[in-house]
């Protein structure tokens, strides 16, 4: 596209979103769909985390479409760079060989990844508590693998487990989905499990164990899509 | 006046995003205006929830059970941007992979070395 176009289409989406902005106003209340939903999910489901409670019941199925969309790119980089032959030894148009990490990035990375993994996992348990949850413990968790892959280089990801643990944890996922066809009120209702006492770590039903398979998928997911990005 | 803030930062980050991707050359660069243009949206999604004195949609401390409908902001727009984000993601990481492709057949990331395919 010319140079020259791009100007005018700035200015003509600046002027829509101007316009956007203007007309925005800040809303008073909240909409009834949201009322319910922010009504029900402490009652019903029993998850003081409204969003969770959303996200991991009454949208649960749209969150499994997700991670399905997650464990395709996952394979679709796998087509893309898994691969290749590899290109060892020195060669011309290969850059420089990289610099080794420094001492304070390995140490750094040693101390810190017991650390994070730990924080990963408190964020997937108490994702119906606070804030946090499945999706994003497993982006934690794949940071603890991005630390490792940058801080040692001889480090390698390992494919084979993570993969196995991905379609494990993918399939108690929709496991507990039809359990809860079977004993609850439809796929992936969180009732099959009792909902407990609110507030407390093991309560609101089903939300908690989703919540770490859950975890457990997508942060093997990223660890293979940030394997792959190495390889 | 928050949520317009936040909206306007929003929209400004897809601004840029939107020219950037229009007139860089490098590829990553162009996948770089991507990523604004989606964070800036994840930003305008989570600003049109905002209820005027709302908080987050979790019950706890001040937010009861009984008075959550008069406290929080919408949690609907929330629940989207985490699917946004992970949408976001995946498709930047395929945009990497093929940049990455890219790169090893021309060994240049300048678009326009890509010219080819144009007929």
């Amino acid at each position: 596209m010319p140079r020259a176009a791009v100007i005018p289409l700035l200015v003509a989406l600046g002027i829509v979103f101007g316009s956007v902005v203007i007309d925005h106003s800040e809303s008073a209340a909240l909409p009834p769909l949201a009322e319910a939903y922010v009504e029900m999910v402490p009652r019903e489901l029993g998850a003081p985390n409204v969003i969770t409670g959303i996200l991991l019941t009454y949208r649960a199925f749209d969150t499994l479409g997700e991670v399905a969309v997650l464990f395709m790119v996952a394979a679709g980089i796998g087509l893309l760079l898994g691969g290749r032959p590899k290109t060892d030894g020195p060669d011309e148009t290969q850059p420089a060989a990289a610099v080794p990490p420094s001492e304070i990035v390995r140490n750094g990375a040693d101390i810190l990844v017991p650390l994070i993994a730990l924080f990963a996992a408190y964020i997937v348990v108490h994702g119906h508590l606070g804030p946090g949850g499945g999706f994003q413990g497993g982006a934690v968790a794949a940071s603890c693998i991005l630390l490792l892959v940058l801080a040692k280089p001889e480090y390698r990801v390992k494919f084979a487990q993570l993969s196995a643990m991905e379609s494990l944890a993918g399939l108690l996922i929709v496991l507990l989905g039809v359990a809860g066809i079977v004993f609850a009120g439809g796929f992936l209702d969180n009732r099959v499990l009792p909902v407990g006492e609110f507030g407390a770590l093991f309560s609101a039903g089903a939300i908690p164990v989703l919540s770490v398979f859950l975890g457990a998928k997508v942060g093997c997911e990223l660890s293979v899509i940030i394997g792959r990005f190495r390889a | 006046m928050i949520s317009q803030t936040v909206l306007v930062t929003g929209l400004l980050l897809m601004l840029i995003g939107v020219w950037g991707m229009l007139t860089q050359r490098n590829i990553l660069r162009i996948i770089i205006g991507f990523a604004l243009m989606g964070t800036g949206s994840h930003i305008v999604i989570v600003a049109v929830g905002y209820v005027a004195g709302g908080t987050a949609p979790i019950v706890d401390g001040p937010v009861t059970v009984a008075n959550a409908a008069a406290r929080a902001v919408d949690p609907i727009p929330s629940a989207l941007a985490v699917t946004a984000i992970v949408i976001g993601l995946a498709v930047i990481a395929v945009m990497l992979a093929y940049a990455i492709r890219l790169y090893e057949a021309k060994k240049t990331l300048s678009i326009d070395a890509f010219a080819d395919s144009k007929w």
